[in-house]
């Protein structure tokens, strides 16, 4: 529990930042809220040789409302998304979502970018952003660029940020009609989910995401599909687990979790409105 | 007006809650150095060579030492019962038994240098078939320790009576697992070590017994005990994991002495969860049988226990296991015996409860499931098989005699609380319905026995010239709140404020003997001590009164009410405790008193603990949505204090019963190694409880009271285990075992749908 030694830089711009990424490539790791990496750090699963804190930069905490989407600082900690007015009013699924993950100490110090940069597909909002149709900023030497959810998270624990990218913000478009589910199955409160489900629809369209369901976290278009086609909450889950690699673990085997996948779908359409 | 029974608020807590205990690892101790330890990757192996060149050769690593540098014997059996060839070394030697078992101790400058230096240490293995099942073990097929030829510890065989169950109309069995899990208390272990100045070596030491510390210590290290002086500061949980001392403890010790350096250890939570000894780990199979009419006749349990890879404590458990075999219950005919066995995995010990719990969990399932085969409600079953008030004494038929009770009462109380009838017809509502959340309803009547062990105890009073009185205790709390008990019942005896009393417990320079503070004991024999010292103290004032009032000794009194002597009929001629005492010292002969009490014996609080749950029936899930305690621990000295004890109990045997256990694979590697896979319990699982107490004194001691330490965590575990198993018998579901946690309830639920009666929700 006592991690390797490593230097440390706190960083005063997102520039800064990027240059310190530029500089060392895969040695560096970016500490935001900590949450994730340290407890790897102290593991000694992860030993990077510099860790840039970008904890000084402010002016990447925020929620702000945009004309199409709400636009969220990647730094911005679980617990001001749970608790910001214009979240709860404008994405009121975002703040649920945020509003449960880990215990509070978790929420108080873990980010909403540090969440989606680990690529852990057992965190929820991967998945809750992913059904939303979320589009993540990230900033590099070079400048700015869009990259949208489904095709961010790559593989277990890799996302597609390059060693010298920093991401700033996360956008996130919300019909002002959406209905939302999300379930999610926990031995205890604080932990992670065995399996999870959310379900947003508005109108003609629907987003369907699974937590834990695979190395990456998952929109379920078959379930989408059979909800578009006319299904009821019930119909359109049976297809949930279709085409998904849970693992297997001893808090669920693979079957398990499928079934668990195909429940908690159905309960998420169900509060959706399917 | 007595201060007795009152809710006098925690005189430990203003600290705690501003600026924080002061623990081990928080003693400043200039010039220290760290150690930390190479522990085994391996289950089973033996170990080829240590290489620590590497280790030995960076800046700032003093020394590096295996178990050959160390040349100290091994552990000594338990209580002279348990198999001489499994005692534990100090270090791995040759093999290694566990994962997580110390081979070789580090001892560097910094406890960061001394991690880097952990890295470079090789140990080279040569792997030996692992023995991680019990039950494996017993067939003796692989063996842990060949020179032994079994892997059998300990036994205890007592019956084998053929005929126990002729006379029963209804035979039901039960093969049930009570898993292993690891006590984690909140403090990990720590120690720090130095040679003092007088040449004596000074232990601060995080534990529950630091007199028992104090004498291995010596023992080991080849010291008399006045050469080794133990104090122990704060202490965050013990649990009954650190009633006994562990190798590392004594290696700390060596290493001081070897190196003539302050020396410093704290284990991180990952070595704690493979170090600090594991509870529970039972294997049982119960067999009960009686009439249609629900009259239990006859009773047996088989224990297998599993002690780790050493026998150490956890051995012995059975033991007390055997002690409360027949439960609550006037069973005519009942019988325990058992096997202990060494597997591959850490060592086993005492965890809140040791042995009860286990005897309380297997008693009270079976009785449920007699209940269920003899169609009769489980309250009802209960009620016509406890012991009567008018039984007591109560002699069982594994020779327990039973001090006192009222069990029907904390039955029907119970009961009343739940407001079981009602929760029944909601439960009959839901399965009508098919509601996809079924309601379970789960009873446990349980008794156990507290000071179960025959030592006695130390305790003392001195009242000094200002008026300030010093309380000397030989038990050892470490968060149980002896300091305000102890104030309270020498405030009672010598009428001062509580404010002006002291106590002072874990330092076996001020405090000459102790035994510690374990098994439910410390109120009843160490709080008893103390009472007994403060009577002495205030027959000592009256002498002292009598002399300055000149008066008749018999005509002296002690007005309470301010803590003034008097002769009687003349309150307004007195003397303070401050004036006699001031006396007395100007004699030469302080105002003090000190007793050393033998034990008179066990005590045998009870209760019957009701739990609700809702079960997910599509998930498995379980939500515990109350939990009713009625606890009997004899008179109440503070009811704050025993319903703090109540509730830390439930909590944890509610975690036992729905997510707590330790997990190996079948290469011995622990899965559940840190507290993001251990499924520690917090306050999001749990509900506002609702106690109650009765009280039933026991003629036993003085104070007319029982312990209350243990009782939470007994009552509860099989209450809620009940309640899940409960909440979908009615879909063909006989038994979950423990942990009962979604996956389990879900495999049960669906073996039982597909027809598989014997469905028990295995991974």
């Amino acid at each position: 529990m006592i991690p390797a030694s490593f230097d440390y830089v706190r960083v005063g711009s997102a520039d800064e930042a990027i240059g310190l990424l530029s500089e060392h490539g895969e040695g560096a790791k970016l500490l935001a809220g900590g949450h994730s990496l340290l407890p790897l750090m102290k593991l000694r699963l992860a030993q990077p040789a510099l860790l840039v804190d970008i904890g000084p930069l402010r002016e990447l905490s925020y929620v702000t409302e945009e004309k199409d989407y709400l636009a969220v600082g990647a730094l911005t900690r679980h617990h001001d998304i749970a608790t910001s007015a214009l979240t709860l009013s404008s994405v009121p699924l975002l703040a649920h979502v945020a509003g449960q993950i880990g215990d509070p100490q978790v929420r108080h110090r873990g980010t909403i970018g540090g969440s989606i940069c680990h690529g852990d597909p057992a965190s929820d909002l991967p998945a809750v952003l992913l059904a939303l149709g979320a589009t993540f900023v990230a900033r590099g030497p070079n400048g700015q660029r869009e990259i949208d959810a489904k095709d961010f998270f790559v593989s277990f624990f890799e996302v597609a940020l390059t060693p010298d990218e920093l991401l700033v913000e996360i956008r996130v478009p919300w019909p002002r009609d959406a209905l939302w589910g999300f379930e999610k199955l926990t031995k205890r409160a604080q932990d992670w989910a065995i399996v999870g489900a959310v379900a947003v629809r508005s109108g003609n369209s629907v987003g369907v995401g699974l937590i834990n369901m695979g190395p990456v976290p998952l929109r379920s278009s078959a379930v989408e599909a059979a909800v578009l086609s006319g299904a009821n909450a019930a119909e359109a889950a049976q297809f949930a687990a279709g085409g998904t690699e849970p693992s297997a673990d001893f808090n669920g085997s693979v079957a398990y979790r499928q079934h668990v996948a195909r429940v908690l779908v159905r309960r998420a359409l169900e509060k959706a409105g399917v | 007006m007595s201060i007795l029974g009152n809710r006098v608020l925690r005189r430990e807590d203003p600290k705690f809650l501003t600026v924080g205990g002061t623990y081990v690892a928080d003693l400043a101790l200039p010039g220290s150095v760290h150690v930390t330890f190479v522990r085994s990757s391996m289950a089973h192996a033996r170990v080829v060579s240590v290489d620590s060149t590497n280790a030995q050769a960076m800046a700032g690593v003093l020394a590096v030492y295996t178990n050959d540098d160390l040349g100290m014997a091994k552990f000594p059996t338990v209580m002279g019962m348990t198999n001489e060839a499994m005692a534990p070394p100090m270090l791995a030697s040759g093999t290694v038994r566990y994962v997580g078992e110390p081979i070789a101790v580090i001892v560097a400058e910094s406890r960061e240098i001394a991690e880097d230096a952990l890295e470079q240490v090789v140990v080279e293995y040569d792997p030996l078939k692992v023995v991680i099942d019990p039950v494996k073990a017993r067939t003796d097929e692989d063996l842990l320790f060949p020179d032994a030829g079994t892997n059998t510890s300990f036994s205890l065989d007592f019956g084998g009576d053929e005929t126990l169950f002729d006379d029963c109309d209804v035979v039901v069995e039960l093969a049930l697992v009570n898993q292993r899990v690891a006590p984690c208390p909140l403090e990990v272990r720590s120690a720090a070590a130095r040679m003092a100045e007088d040449g004596r070596l000074e232990f601060n030491s995080s534990t529950q017994a630091p007199h028992g510390v104090r004498d291995a210590l010596a023992t080991f290290l080849g010291l008399e005990p006045d050469q080794v002086h133990v104090v122990t500061p704060d202490v965050g949980g013990g649990f009954g994991a650190k009633a006994m001392v562990y190798p590392e403890d004594i290696v700390v010790g060596w290493c001081a002495q070897k190196l003539g350096r302050p020396v410093r250890w704290t284990e991180t939570r990952s070595e704690s969860m493979l170090g600090l000894g594991h509870g529970r780990a039972q294997v049982q199979h119960v067999r009960i049988g009686g009439t249609r009419e629900g009259v239990v006749q006859a009773y047996r349990i088989e224990v297998l226990q599993d002690s780790g890879a050493y026998a150490g404590f956890g051995t012995v458990l059975p033991f007390m296991t055997r002690v409360m075999t027949s439960g609550p219950y006037k069973i005519p005919k009942a019988e325990c015996a058992s096997v202990s066995v060494v597997t591959n995995s850490t060592p086993t010990t005492a965890y809140r409860g040791a042995g009860r719990p286990e005897a309380t969990a297997a008693i009270e399932r079976i009785m449920d499931v007699f209940a269920r085969e003899i169609d009769m409600d489980p309250a009802e079953l209960r009620r016509r098989n406890l012991i009567g008030k008018d039984d007591f004494p109560y002699t069982t038929p594994t020779e327990t005699v039973y001090d006192v009770g009222d069990y029907h009462r904390a039955l029907d109380l119970a009961l009343e609380v739940a407001g079981y009838d009602d929760l029944r017809a909601e439960q009959a509502r839901r399965r009508a319905t098919g509601d996809l959340r079924q309601l379970g309803i789960g009873l446990s009547c349980y008794v156990e026995i507290t000071n179960g062990l025959p030592d006695g105890e130390f305790g003392a009073v001195e009242v000094r010239p200002d008026g300030k009185v010093i309380v000397r205790t030989g038990t050892s709390p470490h968060g149980q709140g002896h300091v305000t008990a102890w104030s309270m019942l020498v405030a009672e005896q010598l009428g001062v404020a509580i404010d002006d009393i002291e106590v002072v417990h874990g330092d076996t320079d001020i405090v000459p003997r102790g035994a510690g503070t374990m098994g439910s004991r410390s109120l009843q024999i160490g709080g008893a001590a103390v009472n007994q010292a403060a009577v002495d103290v205030v027959e000592k004032a009256k002498d002292l009164a009598a002399d300055l009032l000149e008066a008749d000794r018999e005509d002296i009194v002690l007005n309470k009410a301010n803590g003034h002597f008097h002769v009687v009929g003349t309150p307004a001629v007195s003397r303070s405790w401050a004036e006699l005492a001031e006396t007395a010292a100007k004699d030469g002969n302080p105002l003090f008193a000190e007793v050393d009490l033998a034990s008179p014996g066990p005590t045998f609080p009870f209760g019957t603990h009701i739990s609700v749950v809702e079960v997910d029936t599509e998930t498995g899930k379980v939500n515990l949505l109350r939990h009713i305690a009625v606890d009997d621990a004899g008179r109440i000295i503070s009811p704050l204090l025993a319903e703090g004890q109540v509730h830390g109990g439930i909590a944890q045997g509610v975690a036992q019963a729905l997510l707590e256990e330790v997990v190996y694979d079948l290469e011995g590697n622990p899965l559940t190694s840190t507290l993001a896979d251990y499924s520690f319990i917090s306050a999001a699982e749990l509900p506002s409880y609702e106690t109650r107490f009765t009280e039933t004194p026991t003629p036993v001691n003085a104070l007319g009271a029982k312990g209350i330490g243990e009782s939470g965590t007994i009552g509860s575990t099989p209450a809620v285990h009940n309640a899940v198993c409960d909440a979908v018998a009615h879909l063909g579901v006989r038994h979950i075992d423990m942990p009962t946690t979604p996956i389990r309830v879900w495999n049960a639920i669906n073996d039982a749908a597909t027809g598989d009666g014997s469905a028990k929700g295995g991974r």
